[in-house]
């Protein structure tokens, strides 16, 4: 790519020639007009950029001043939902939004992590690692939508035998302790880790690969089997990485939707049992934007006022944990 | 171990000590990690093609040209198909690209070609990251603060305007590095020729970096048509073909889905099945030729 410039010079033809081309002169005054105008013109739009940020927050936050005047903190600490008498309360949706990103995260984190080893640590042929990671890759293809539907179809019967000898034997313990009756807190977890596996495994697998090849080389060396590599050597010097994926997986749990509106059962209260039903923030706005009233509308973008505050923060943290980390691997290198 | 080694320097006597076997606590642990370690992975990998088949198994039975060229049926008749939904989400995507592409690489072509290093474009680069992560549901809350409460009625420009919103990050940011990785020759070449520098980069950068630009597009389409939340309380939904009314609710494949999902009739249920076998081989194929534009020589 840089060389075909090179040698398109060298082997060019007399230069003197292109000296006396037309091609070569001074730019006209509409050229320098041009030239100005298109580098303002590259400004106003990036400038545009952080507008169109700064208006996201600054209307959300508009519309919801009236509600955070008229219900203030009691809003987050109370869980009752009701247009009609115009009380409204998130704590269920911001406890329930926070059990299933960190349930997805449990799942979906192990899971990822577990195959951005297997990608990046040399225990499949080269072809087959391309082909895994193809797949995992197309996993963050699917529309939320269709998973939340895959979920309604046949996660929930699946799930359904095995929660209902859970309950019947371990009732006692509060995770088991409802019955699935369809939607629900563990369906809506599992569908959001596979939701989140594909970002966790990119960003870990990016880490685990930035890990210089002679520090494993140095154990293998020493005698180490490639597990005693992976868990003293490759882990360790990758764990910012790793770290910083799990953070960016857990903000895209955070703000997921659809799978969650159609499967966590929208109910307005929060229990620790995995087969009850609960509801989310982003779940919260989904169901009830369409048909909200004035009022109600104000009670929601309050929610989203809060869902923006813990997903930006989140995601913040996140970027904010590679930025470091990469920088101390360069010095590794 | 090998207790005779420790001061000589021959290699230790001991036979086998150089050969793998179970025998070995250590290799026991080892190959049981990579056994478990590879099952996970296949676990991993085995809801997409739970999905895969599942859509091939109930979304192919309703396949035909009249799935196509039929509104959507009302609760409790049969037939019909998912023709409006089809034609709204390619109006919405339309929309959206026209919104966001101006944004999107214009923005990009200041960070990577005027930004550098200064603050404004720390800050716009940001502002881009912080946008990648943006739920999509917000992007919904917003567009319906922006336009629905002013135009007074759910409408197909909502929805694309909360769809652009989603779209403007994944461009720009690929678009830049797309720009960004023009060799710096061609440019110099450009400028020793007596080029401004929006020449260089209308007819140098852009024309040399339009496969990668290309493949942010193609990324930020397929993400788009899949989405949902944001057109929920923006787009809304119709029962209608677009009759070329911008500002009137319009029918999308996503939101199709969500709501015949819930549904209590079968021929709904199926209808979604249907749904969203086409949307997800859209999407795909958006993917496969994103891929394929990329592939280009200087990629390693």
């Amino acid at each position: 790519m840089a060389n075909t410039g090179m040698k398109q010079a060298a082997a060019g033809p007399d230069l003197s020639e292109a000296f006396r081309s037309p091609v070569s002169r001074p730019p006209s005054a509409w050229q320098k007009n041009f030239d100005v105008v298109f580098k303002h013109l590259a400004h106003a739009f990036g400038a545009g950029v952080v507008l169109l940020l700064a208006g996201v927050v600054f209307e959300v936050m508009r519309h919801a001043k009236t509600a955070i005047a008229d219900y203030g903190l009691g809003f987050l600490t109370t869980s009752t939902w009701d247009a009609n008498r115009a009380q409204f309360g998130i704590l269920a949706e911001i406890l329930g939004t926070l059990y299933t990103s960190i349930l997805a995260l449990g799942i979906g984190g192990f899971l990822g992590i577990t195959v951005a080893l297997v990608l990046s640590q040399g225990f499949v042929p080269r072809r087959v690692e391309i082909a895994m990671k193809n797949v995992i890759e197309l996993l963050a293809a699917i529309p939320s939508v269709v998973y939340g539907l895959w979920g309604i179809f046949v996660l929930v019967p699946a799930v359904r035998g095995p929660a209902g000898w859970l309950n019947e034997h371990f009732g006692s313990i509060p995770f088991f302790s409802t019955r699935l009756s369809g939607p629900g807190i563990l369906p809506a977890s599992l569908v959001l880790s596979i939701m989140i596996l594909p970002t966790v495994t990119a960003i870990s697998r990016e880490a685990m690969a930035a890990v210089p090849k002679r520090l494993a080389a140095a154990a293998y060396g020493l005698g180490a089997t490639r597990w005693e590599v992976i868990f003293n050597v490759t882990l360790p010097t990758a764990v910012g990485g790793i770290f910083g994926a799990l953070v960016l997986g857990f903000g895209r749990a955070l703000g997921e939707t659809m799978a969650l509106a159609m499967l966590v059962g929208n109910a307005n209260v929060f229990g620790l049992s995995l087969f009850s039903p609960g509801n989310t923030l982003a779940a919260l706005l989904a169901n009830h934007f369409p048909e909200a009233g004035q009022v109600e509308v104000g009670a929601l973008m309050y929610a989203a006022l809060v869902l923006m505050l813990i997903t930006l923060t989140v995601n913040a943290l996140g970027s904010f944990i590679m930025l470091r980390t990469t920088r101390e691997l360069k010095g590794l290198g | 171990m090998a207790h005779a080694a420790s001061n000589s320097q021959e290699v230790p006597a001991q036979r086998g000590s150089f050969q793998k076997s179970l025998a070995d606590s250590r290799t026991l642990v080892n190959t049981g990690l990579t056994v478990l370690a590879v099952g996970f992975s296949l676990i991993a990998m085995f809801p997409l093609f739970s999905v895969l088949y599942m859509l091939l198994v109930k979304g192919a039975a309703l396949l035909s040209p009249s799935l196509f060229s039929e509104l959507t049926p009302g609760a409790g008749m049969e037939g019909g198909g998912i023709g409006n939904a089809v034609v709204g989400t390619l109006v919405v995507v339309l929309i959206a690209t026209a919104l966001a592409l101006p944004l999107g690489f214009m923005g990009a072509v200041y960070l990577a070609e005027y930004g550098g290093d200064s603050k404004l474009a720390v800050i716009v680069r940001f502002c881009g990251k912080v946008l990648t992560g943006l739920p999509s549901i917000l992007a919904g809350v917003f567009a319906y603060a922006m336009v629905v409460v002013t135009t007074g009625s759910f409408s197909a420009f909502a929805g694309g305007a909360a769809m652009a919103i989603l779209m403007v990050p994944t461009v720009m940011l690929t678009a830049e590095s797309a720009l960004r990785g023009v060799p710096s020759k061609m440019k110099m070449a450009a400028f020793g020729m007596g080029a401004t520098r929006a020449q260089v980069v209308t007819k140098i950068v852009i024309p040399t970096a339009i496969p990668g630009i290309l493949t942010g597009v193609m990324l930020a389409l397929a993400r788009a048509m899949g989405e949902t939340a944001p057109l929920l309380f923006t787009a809304l939904f119709s029962d209608y073909w677009f009759d070329g009314q911008l500002l009137k609710p319009i029918a999308s494949l996503s939101v199709l889905i969500y709501n015949f999902a819930g549904s209590p009739f079968e021929h709904q249920v199926a209808l979604a099945w249907a749904a969203s076998l086409v949307l997800v081989t859209i999407v795909l194929v958006l993917n496969i030729i994103a891929q394929v534009v990329t592939r280009r020589p200087e990629e390693h």
